[in-house]
């Protein structure tokens, strides 16, 4: 019997790892954040100067940068992945087209970050750049705008797979009531549906704002990695996971590398917090259905 | 006649709303087209046998390729896979056969914030426990990196196909007289092999493209290393600093490189695809 309460044992253990791995993350960030805590106290969170020289270091620039892009992508992405999530999960959840939606969808997930960072240098920069040639602001390319578009394309998969799912999980019952007392469709989709499925998009839309604070590789490339407060929405600038990936193995001192371990932790608790939420409203859907 | 007008007032904001669905939802493929045709249009035209096949050089010499990246990538992957394996589908199969305990559902929100956590946040704790205590970056470090990046989905895979197998099937075995564990090692895992390995291909096909958590811990080299404990290079590190440099040469070599990871990368996502389609038409049929 001793083999048997080894195999438990074993699936305990591993599950344990499992649940710990996020603590230890959390608690290692937090025990190398301490010099940099230490140093700067709550000022780090609002402070926007960042400069290794003089060792004075504020997330702020970075924070502003990092909810800039994301929320221009939230916005940019949110007409698609809504079109998407209406479109697959009730106009056409079956079909060629419905499969060919889905599958460039979730391979449009799959394209590794790094391969979005290039293409948008080589193609969006360029254009972002004759835009704003025309536009008559600084013709910088590189900056908060083009990062959001290039994020906002990176996220629709996300928003527009979880959206479809929870519009499928609609029932039948309900829109067949509303077309029964003479809705259009749209009447139908906009009364019952999103009505019935508004906390599972709710919750779609949270995880894809997750995945966008976050991103790292394709943002770096285009943001221009400038550590100041972004004057415009076209200025090049920072954010959180940019700034770790362009600075931290050139981090000269032990507070330079303290404080972006402070970012990471930042953006660890902005990430988390949010995909809470969400699950909490996935749950909640859940536990309605059950 | 108000009526009339009304209805056809509905009738034109249904239509509008169709439109309003429909464009967008169509014009979603066109950044994944274009994408594809950019990478497959610069990257064809640099792609031979001595790039896959040999070293890269020295900026201003001409030709050099890949292949240490390559390997480093299939380095840290099985180093990940190694890793994340054993550990995600012993706790997925905790987490199906008990479903309700406390303890699995807390593993269960654990898994979901370990797979929203940002991946440049792993690769700063991964330097922190393994680059610094190791003095020096490796392989390894990058390995455990992308095995924690792995882990909570081969959770969840796991997890759902462990459930899909029909408790009539564990009762007999159960019933005949076996151990849990066979039961467990000897019907279940054999029954919910696909979907297992499907979560595990898609796992290593995702961590196969991440570059953020390998800059603080496998770090890049530009020659062949087969010691785990040494930094080394992968194919997303070599696009990174190759598409950020100031030489055509090393540009052109970085679309190369792109299409190599993207042709991979797409490839084991749609033969999962293909996979599940299939085993699908089985059990429908």
């Amino acid at each position: 019997m001793f083999g048997e309460r080894a195999f438990r044992a074993l699936l305990v253990a591993s599950t344990l790892v499992v649940a710990l791995l996020v603590v230890g993350l959390f608690v290692t960030l937090s025990i190398g954040s301490v010099p940099s805590m230490g140093r700067f106290g709550l000022r780090f969170l609002v402070s926007t100067t960042w400069d290794p020289v003089r060792e004075i270091f504020g997330a702020g620039a970075f924070i502003v940068g990092t909810l800039l892009t994301a929320f221009i992508a939230l916005l940019v992405s949110l007409p698609f992945s809504m079109g998407v999530g209406i479109l697959l999960g009730e106009y056409y959840n079956r079909g060629v087209l419905a499969q060919a939606i889905s599958v460039s969808i979730d391979l449009l997930a799959s394209i590794p970050s790094v391969v979005y960072g290039f293409w948008g240098v080589a193609v969006l920069v360029p254009l972002v750049r004759s835009i704003e040639m025309r536009a008559g602001v600084t013709p910088y390319g590189v900056g908060i705008f083009t990062s959001a578009l290039v994020l906002a394309i990176m996220i629709v998969p996300y928003s527009a797979s979880i959206g479809s799912e929870v519009i499928k999980l609609v029932p039948k019952e309900m829109k067949a009531a509303a077309y029964a007392l003479g809705s259009t469709r749209y009447e139908t989709v906009r009364n019952v549906v999103l009505a019935y499925a508004r906390s599972g998009i709710l919750a779609g839309v949270m995880l894809s704002l997750g995945r966008a604070l976050g991103e790292t590789m394709a943002v770096t490339m285009v943001i221009g990695n400038v550590s100041r407060l972004p004057a415009t929405v076209f200025s090049p600038g920072n954010t959180l996971a940019s700034v770790i990936a362009s600075e931290f193995n050139e981090a000269s001192g032990r507070l330079h590398q303290s404080s972006m371990i402070e970012l990471a932790l930042v953006l660890f608790l902005i990430t988390t917090a949010i995909n809470v939420g969400a699950y909490r409203a996935i749950g909640r859907l859940r536990d309605a259905r059950a | 006649m108000r009526k009339a007008s009304n209805v056809r007032a509905r009738l034109i904001k249904d239509r509008l709303f169709s439109v309003a669905v429909f464009v967008p939802g169509v014009l979603v493929v066109v950044p994944f087209l274009l994408v594809l045709y950019r990478v497959v249009k610069n990257g064809v035209q640099v792609i031979n046998w001595s790039f896959l096949l040999s070293l890269p050089k020295p900026v201003g010499e001409a030709g050099g390729g890949i292949l240490n990246a390559v390997l480093g990538t299939v380095m840290v992957i099985l180093i990940a896979g190694i890793i994340s394996v054993p550990i995600g589908v012993s706790a997925g199969v905790y987490l199906a056969e008990n479903r309700r305990s406390r303890l699995a559902g807390i593993t269960r929100l654990c898994a979901n914030l370990l797979q929203s956590v940002p991946s440049i946040v792993i690769g700063i704790v991964m330097y922190a426990w393994l680059v610094v205590p190791l003095r020096g970056f490796s392989g390894f470090a990058g390995g455990i990196a992308l095995a924690i990046m792995m882990v909570p989905v081969i959770v969840k895979q796991t997890e759902e196909s462990v459930l899909l197998v029909p408790g009539t099937l564990k009762e007999a075995s159960l019933g005949l007289g076996a151990h849990y564990s066979t039961t467990v090692l000897g019907i279940v895992l054999p029954t919910s092999m696909s979907g297992i390995l499907s979560g595990i291909t898609l796992a290593g096909a995702r961590v196969a493209g991440e570059t953020a958590p390998l800059l603080f811990t496998a770090f890049g080299n530009p020659f062949y290393n087969f010691n785990i404990f040494k930094p080394v290079s992968a194919v997303p590190l070599v696009i990174y600093t190759y598409a950020t440099s100031p030489y055509p040469q090393w540009t052109r070599m970085a679309w190369g490189a792109s299409l190599v990871l993207i042709v991979v990368v797409l490839a084991l996502n749609v033969v999962v695809r293909l996979v599940k389609l299939s085993r699908r038409s089985l059990f429908e049929g």
